[in-house]
């Protein structure tokens, strides 16, 4: 903890509540026990929060948040109950343990359930340096929210109407153990500034936002850059062209790469692999992309937004390789997946933290030479992404790039192809990497898909 | 119609609605919470010079169960219980929620909502009024409607039914859910209502293989009723038929075209196209705010005089359906578009007050924890004069698109899209290959003035869609006849 928390502020410190939220995970667990789990895994969390909206000059939404809940998972032998609630009391405990006792009675036995092995749990968890409290008051969240938006709204005469600047804080405990005796917490903070404004021109309106987002509130950006760039951003926008369609390369940005990234990762995960659901079935070992890609996870990163010690069954996270010069080097894994595939847990329950994309990258510049002519797109939509096949259609807006240059900005086509072969035709991996997200990589480079419009 | 006052002792004993009784024991009762109690707070939310305080008690279960490779493997149930306390004062909202119903979390919750405004001197007092609802559906618990062996037995015959169609069935998975959600809805401008709402809904998933090319199918459905529904009619046999038809039908399809043409979407879940296309975008919030492409158009021509789009919540049993709103509003059927003519928003009590119109029953929250916003109930477009043989009969070249994914729009520029998951090629007026699914996009009020034909054959969905906004997550429902988009881009793969 960097910064004392201010006295004004709603939501000061949760430090305190740790030992007790440790101390309900072992009562729950030994009340499991007691009703007659064989086995059994507890998480209880808690998160307090503030949420301060300012629009068009005026504070809009004050809205504090305090969440407390609990999820049990009991064993009876192989077959397994799930229950959850939001109420820590006594009584609530008692019907919550029961009514997953009830319904591991009714599921049938399945060999692959049950905890991770005892000796693969986390032990000399790392200090992850997630928890920084702001403290800021309603009245400091509102002041810096009206500041940003006010900053963006004087950039541009076009800019006339915005959704608002959110400023928010939200302060995280999260404890899970388990009836080999394992008990891990952690505490965490994410702070973030958000702003969307509207620019209007003769042939309508367009949107677009920027956000900061830290662990710690020193590490935001200031509320004076997201504005500038939440306006830079939507004037950008403005003045869009019809372009000629066809085949022709295409440009992802840093955030719309992170999706891509995503949904290949989806493609690896133990469920979608085991219920034979992914496009990337037996790919362990196999080329699945251009050998200049990599894509790694370090778990551990002090103050990243996606680190944890220990995955969601108590396993001990690591750093590793999943995608090594375009070679599927480790799967996702956690303890029942693997057991379904008949695999070791690779410390992925509860999914992927903190991925990076390695390999040779480029200035930004640079790609832009590289692709010539074709678009580059910064805004994707819809849910066209088939993972059992890799087919990929979703809409998009962007820019049409000529000669390595931006011409003018474009919307209202689709772009098109497969994962596989769009990941294997990754031409060029960009410098300009997106630290905000728990899945992190600069803009990439596909060598071609197929676009329409109208 | 019954009232009391803030001031009052009495009141509860005869509030004409049932719901509202139920909601009462269920949520007052075990936190011990009095009429009184309420009452007070109410009444110190209204000497802050608030224009509106309201206080939202829910409480929640559900529960599922999932057959996964042949096993019933996974079941969960899970509750919830709070109160949201929200704090209007001109524009701006005040908010807190407790996951406590006892009174000094209430007390605590309503302080911090009652921060965004300044500090009053006058003690007013506020009558609350119950009024009379017409129920939408029945109050009765639906995750007792079966038991537990009887829900596993459900699931298997579903799986058995669909590996029993087809030798190349080689993964099914069924998942059967329902929910059961109280809540108790009293504000300052005197509402005092209550609902108890069912939903169940079944999914079907199947994966058919066959010479190494890989498919999936899925089909599913349900509604505000009891779990017993499914087996009616046989109707969770029809969702494995169904899913397997669909897989069948994906293992034969080709390149989808790319480029703008003709494009004819049947009847039902296809409706997906009016609320990303026109549903959203004439919600009361963004309209209020200027940033929809429809805000300022009542009147306008907004579709081709062959559309006529309605917002309905009082639908019975249907899945977007609702007695009475998360604010404890009547629903209703608002009509959004006549003829082509834009007509009206869907509004909640906020943007309402402050667009000088009236709420039209479609304030709707995720839960207490969320605030509640203009939302969709089930959005459809009523039937017209033409057959589907021959909307399909005067298409030349294009595509007839049948079932669909989901679908996402922005509302500032009116770009949507929806991702159709079952489609074939029309070849001179002839339904011909099945095509691989592919996003189609467009400019909502563009591709509404492009629709040329409407079918007779209005069909409403089976009750599966999720609609989000805001990260807040409802349930909705879609519907429409067949009908035909003179041009609209397909993002297909062949050239």
């Amino acid at each position: 903890m960097n910064e004392p928390a201010k006295n004004d502020s709603p939501m000061g410190d949760i430090s305190a509540d740790e030992t007790r939220i440790r101390a309900q995970v072992e009562m729950i667990l030994d009340t499991a026990r007691k009703m007659g789990a064989t086995a059994a895994e507890v998480s209880v969390g808690m998160d307090v929060g503030l949420s301060v909206t300012a629009r068009m000059g005026e504070l809009e939404t004050v809205e504090f948040n305090q969440d407390r809940g609990f999820g049990i998972t009991v064993y009876l032998d192989d077959c397994k109950g799930v229950a959850s609630t939001s109420d820590v009391s006594r009584e609530a405990v008692l019907d919550t343990v029961k009514a997953a006792l009830n319904i591991a009675r009714f599921t049938q036995p399945d060999s692959c359930n049950g905890l991770a092995a005892a000796e693969l749990m986390a032990s000399d968890i790392p200090e992850l340096d997630l928890y920084h409290p702001w403290g800021i008051s309603v009245e400091e969240a509102s002041l810096k929210a009206l500041a940003c938006e006010s900053e963006a709204m004087s950039q541009d005469k076009r800019i006339s109407n915005s959704d608002g600047a959110t400023v928010a804080s939200q302060l995280s405990c999260l404890a899970y153990g388990n009836s080999h005796g394992f008990l891990g917490s952690s505490l965490s903070s994410r702070h973030s500034l958000s702003l969307a404004v509207i620019a209007s021109e003769k042939r309508g309106m367009q949107k677009d936002y920027w956000y900061t987002v830290g662990r710690s509130a020193e590490n935001l950006e200031s509320e004076l850059l997201v504005g500038r760039e939440a306006a830079r951003r939507v004037i950008s926008r403005l003045g869009c062209r019809d372009f000629k369609a066809g085949t022709m390369p295409v440009l992802f940005s840093p955030q719309m790469a992170a999706g891509l990234v995503s949904s290949l990762l989806g493609a690896l995960m133990g469920g979608a692999l085991y219920r034979n659901i992914s496009f990337l079935t037996d790919s362990l070992g196999t080329k699945v992309a251009h050998n200049t890609l990599s894509i790694v996870e370090y778990p551990r990163l002090p103050e990243a937004m996606g680190s944890a010690g220990f995955d969601s069954d108590g396993v001990a996270t690591s750093s590793k390789a999943i995608i090594n010069k375009g070679v599927v080097d480790s799967y996702i894994l956690s303890a029942y997946s693997a057991r379904r595939l008949a695999m070791q847990t690779t410390g992925n329950g509860g999914g992927v933290r903190n991925i990076r994309i390695e390999g040779e990258s480029s200035d930004y510049s640079q790609l832009l030479n590289q692709m010539g002519t074709g678009v580059m797109v910064t805004q994707l939509m819809g849910q066209g992404v088939n993972a059992v096949t890799g087919d990929y259609s979703r809409g998009a807006s962007g820019f049409w790039i000529e000669n390595g240059e931006i011409a003018y900005p474009i919307e209202n086509f689709t772009i098109a192809s497969n994962l596989k072969n769009m990941f294997l035709g990754v031409e060029g991996i960009g410098n300009d990497v997106d630290l905000r997200g728990n899945i992190c990589t600069g803009s990439l480079l596909i060598d071609e898909m197929m676009i329409a419009t109208a | 119609m019954t009232g009391f006052d803030t001031g009052s002792k009495s009141g509860v004993e005869d509030t004409g609605s049932e719901l509202l009784q139920i909601a009462q024991e269920n949520l007052w009762l075990p936190a011990e919470l009095q009429l009184r109690d309420i009452e007070k707070l109410l009444g110190g939310m209204l000497s802050n010079s608030i224009d509106m305080g309201e206080l939202y008690f829910q409480a929640s279960r559900s529960e599922f169960w999932s057959l996964e490779d042949g096993i019933v493997r996974d079941a969960g149930f899970s509750s919830d219980r709070g109160v949201g306390v929200r704090a209007i004062c001109g524009e701006k909202t005040g908010f807190a929620y407790a996951d406590d119903l006892m009174l000094p979390a209430l007390t605590q919750a309503t302080q911090a909502a009652k921060s965004i405004s300044r500090q009053g001197q006058d003690h007013a007092v506020c009558v609350l009024r119950s009024g009379s609802q017409v129920c939408r559906y029945g109050a009765a618990d639906p995750i007792s409607s079966l038991d537990e062996t009887q829900k596993v037995e459900l699931l298997k015959r579903v799986e058995q039914e669909a590996r029993n169609l087809d030798s190349r069935v080689e993964e099914v998975t069924v998942r059967l859910s329902a929910s059961h959600d109280t809540c108790l809805i009293v504000a300052t401008d005197g509402t005092f209502a209550g609902d108890v709402r069912p939903l169940v809904r079944m999914d079907v998933s199947v994966i058919v293989v066959d010479k190494g090319r890989k498919e999936r199918g899925s089909c599913g459905g349900g509604g505000r009723f009891g779990l017993d529904w499914f087996l009616e009619q046989e109707r969770c046999l029809d969702f494995a038929r169904e899913a397997v038809r669909i897989a069948l039908i994906n293992l034969e399809a080709v390149a989808a075209p790319a480029g703008s043409m003709p494009v004819v979407l049947g009847s039902g879940w296809p409706g997906v196209l009016l609320h990303e296309a026109v549903g959203h975008g004439l919600e009361g919030d963004f309209n209020r705010k200027g940033s929809s492409t429809f805000s300022g158009r009542i009147g306008e021509q907004v579709a081709s005089s062959l559309c006529t789009v309605v917002d309905n919540g009082t639908m019975e049993n249907r899945r977007g359906s609702l007695t009475v709103d998360d604010e404890g509003e009547a629903t209703q059927s608002t009509t959004l578009i006549e003829n082509g003519i834009l007509k009206g928003y869907m509004f909640d009590k906020l943007n309402a007050r402050l667009m000088g119109m009236h709420p039209t029953g479609n304030g709707r929250r995720e839960s207490y924890a969320h605030l509640p916003m203009p939302r969709m109930t089930n959005t459809y477009m009523l039937a017209g004069e033409s057959k589907r043989e021959e909307i399909i009969a005067s298409v030349k070249k294009g595509i007839y698109a049948v079932n669909f994914g989901g679908g996402q729009v922005d509302i500032t520029s009116g770009q949507f899209v929806f991702s159709a998951t079952e489609a074939y090629l029309i070849e001179n007026g002839k339904v011909t290959a099945p095509v691989k699914g592919a996003t189609l996009i467009g400019n909502g009020p563009e591709v509404m003035t492009r629709i040329s034909m409407v079918g007779d054959d209005l069909k409403l969905d089976q009750g599966v869609g999720v609609c989000g906004k805001n990260g807040q997550s409802v349930p909705v429902g879609v519907g429409q006849p067949s009908l035909k988009i003179d041009e609209l881009v397909v993002g297909g793969t062949a050239a």
